[in-house]
């Protein structure tokens, strides 16, 4: 009973991860109708950031802000060379010409870190465990993840329904024309809205950071479950993308920890070990086609898409 | 008298074929038995990527999870021959016939969603069969599986000798895309190509679009599956990374670089990109530092790929 009220907070913790990377790459779907693969090369590039600038500035919080500035940064000027040109064509060629810029940023990576994997180590005050309810402690850490991310998504849900630049951003998904015509600068409203989509991935890859290594190709596995997220969720929309963001993290923490023994009461020890394995590595795509058969277009589907 | 454009691009074909013709004896004669594997190696890539033109650049489908019957195909080998079984003639059936059947199930889900939901859905489902060859620990699970003895055809053909394995990729693709040819020329490739362009025109006329779709993505899926066993036997080797969903884009790249719906597009992509990658890899180790954005520049300036620039050349 304590591990599964322990294991659901580390559900929740990576949900809310994954949400702050899908929530970046729905909200360019949505307004910019632009397939971004290479959103999991700034995630990493994320990581990579604080963990240079923690190492070089010796403060944790100081790091992390650099480098999301930086991620911020990177963000804008990708969007200004390389994918305002891809707005408007076809999914066939976001897909490649952002298939071809994590290539670049790989092997960038590499070229500047070298192959081995960095760590971003924790500050004293963040890497104890406090007690929750009598008998159950849980890592400082983990729940700073959890409150910055929820803190996170709430701001975002204001700025999206409640502020001006909000209105804007939800006129541009619903009609881009019209917003132009009225008078918006629809490419300063785009570049902005990459760099807020980048700066989301920034982050959550540098609160990942001190939980696993920063390392090549770590934005990848972590961009499909997003993917998985926002089709479970809906494309375009962040109240979807929110919801299946927490189910999805919830259904593959909590299967990957507790299938195995699940298994063993139908099969041999050696048997449950090997189909536990493989089948909580599938448990969300299951889930993912059972709502795409259910709900071709997501849990929560943006209106007029 | 000046070339015309159609001559010109049958002339680059033949001129391509004639050299894969004449590969092995450059080989036998240079001693360079390095070209003969790499050139084996994209022999049995452009029959996966020929597949996958089949439903993207034919059907308009934008599979991102094709690298997956690759590794299906390549798997059913490997788990065979581990078995024992290594004669071709039931490897090869069985090989096929998985394929066949992961791609129905895969298709039959996928095709209820179009657009980009089409493209993350296959990209899911690819990764999770990745990640249940991971999950496979008698058979290497991460590590792979290495294959000790190829498939063997009754000493009709040794595909330990590498002259005929050469040949024999050379044969299965050329006959492909005779098949592929054929096939998009009758009556099915016709819908096919007519899905692409308007959906709701051809639901409208009474086609059962769905079913064709569907036909159309077992047909590739199975193909992918014959260029798995294919590879399978080459590199005498299977692991989850012949699956891994870069490879998939590796497969999509060339068939957008040779050049989309085109039938010797996905051939020419596949010289063109590994070629390239050997060229570029002997410069620098970095070498991918420099086809990330040249990828980007294809994609922005040369839609139309190789086939594309050929087919401009009349203008000049």
């Amino acid at each position: 009973m304590l591990l599964l009220l322990e294991q659901c907070l580390n559900g929740l913790q990576f949900g809310l991860l994954l949400f702050l990377l899908a929530a970046g790459l729905t909200l360019v779907f949505g307004i910019m109708d632009l397939v971004n693969l290479a959103h999991g090369s700034l995630y990493m590039m994320g990581a990579y950031f604080a963990a240079t600038f923690v190492e070089r500035t010796g403060s944790f919080v100081a790091g992390c802000v650099m480098a999301l500035v930086a991620t911020l940064v990177l963000g804008i000027v990708v969007e200004i060379v390389a994918l305002r040109r891809l707005y408007g064509r076809d999914h066939l060629d976001h897909v490649l010409g952002t298939f071809g810029l994590i290539l670049f940023f790989n092997e960038l990576v590499r070229l500047i870190w070298g192959p081995a994997g960095l760590t971003l180590p924790l500050p004293g005050w963040l890497s104890i465990s406090v007690e929750l309810i009598p008998g159950i402690y849980y890592p400082t850490y983990r729940l700073a993840i959890i409150a910055t991310a929820l803190l996170v998504g709430i701001s975002l849900y204001l700025v999206v329904m409640r502020t001006r630049l909000g209105m804007l951003i939800r006129a541009g998904a619903s009609n881009r024309e019209m917003v132009g015509a009225l008078g918006i600068d629809i490419r300063l409203l785009y570049t902005l809205v990459f760099g807020l989509g980048a700066a989301l991935a920034g982050l959550a890859g540098l609160m990942q950071a001190p939980i696993l290594t920063v390392q090549i190709g770590m934005g990848e596995n972590i961009l499909i479950l997003a993917f998985v997220v926002i089709v479970i969720g809906g494309i375009g929309s962040i109240r979807g993308a929110f919801i299946a963001a927490v189910f999805v993290g919830l259904v593959d923490t909590v299967g990957r920890a507790f299938l195995p023994d699940l298994l063993r009461l139908l099969l041999s020890a050696s048997a449950a070990s090997t189909a536990a394995r493989a089948l909580s590595s599938m448990l969300i795509y299951l889930v993912m086609a059972v709502v795409l058969v259910v709900r071709p277009a997501g849990l929560f589907p943006a209106p007029g898409r | 008298m000046t070339v015309s454009w159609l001559d010109l691009r049958r002339i680059v074909v033949a001129a391509l074929v004639a050299v894969l013709l004449l590969l092995p004896l450059y080989s036998w004669a240079s001693g360079d038995a390095f070209a003969l594997t790499l050139f084996t190696r994209i022999l049995i890539l452009a029959l996966a990527a020929s597949s996958l033109n089949l439903i993207l650049g034919y059907g308009g489908m934008m599979s991102f999870g094709h690298a997956a019957y690759l590794g299906i195909g390549g798997y059913a080998i490997g788990i065979l021959a581990d078995a024992g079984v290594t004669s071709g003639f039931v490897q090869w059936p069985i090989a096929l016939a998985v394929s066949a059947l992961f791609a129905l199930a895969i298709g039959a889900l996928s095709l209820r969603t179009r657009g980009v939901y089409f493209i993350m859905i296959t990209l899911a489902f690819a990764q999770m069969i990745y990640y249940v060859a991971s999950g496979l620990d008698a058979y290497g699970g991460d590590d792979g599986l290495t294959i000790y003895r190829r498939s063997t055809f009754a000493g009709l053909i040794d595909l330990s000798d590498k002259v005929q394995f050469y040949y024999l990729c050379l044969a299965l693709l050329l006959g492909s895309l005779y098949g592929l040819w054929r096939l998009v020329n009758a009556r099915f490739g016709l819908v096919i190509q007519g899905v692409r362009s308007n959906e709701r025109r051809m639901r409208a006329i009474g086609f059962p679009v769905y079913r064709y779709k569907l036909a159309c993505f077992v047909i590739a899926g199975t193909l992918c599956g014959l260029a798995g066993a294919l590879l399978a036997n080459h590199t005498d080797f299977v692991s989850p990374a012949m699956m891994y969903w870069t490879r998939s884009g590796d497969l999509i790249v060339m068939v957008v670089l040779g050049g989309m719906g085109s039938l010797f597009g996905p051939l020419i992509g596949a010289v063109a990109l590994l070629v390239l990658e050997e060229a570029l890899s002997r410069v620098t180790e970095y070498w991918q530092i420099v086809l990330g954005p040249m990828l980007l520049l294809v994609v922005l300036f040369a839609r139309g790929g190789i086939d594309g620039l050929i087919a401009l050349a009349r203008h000049d």
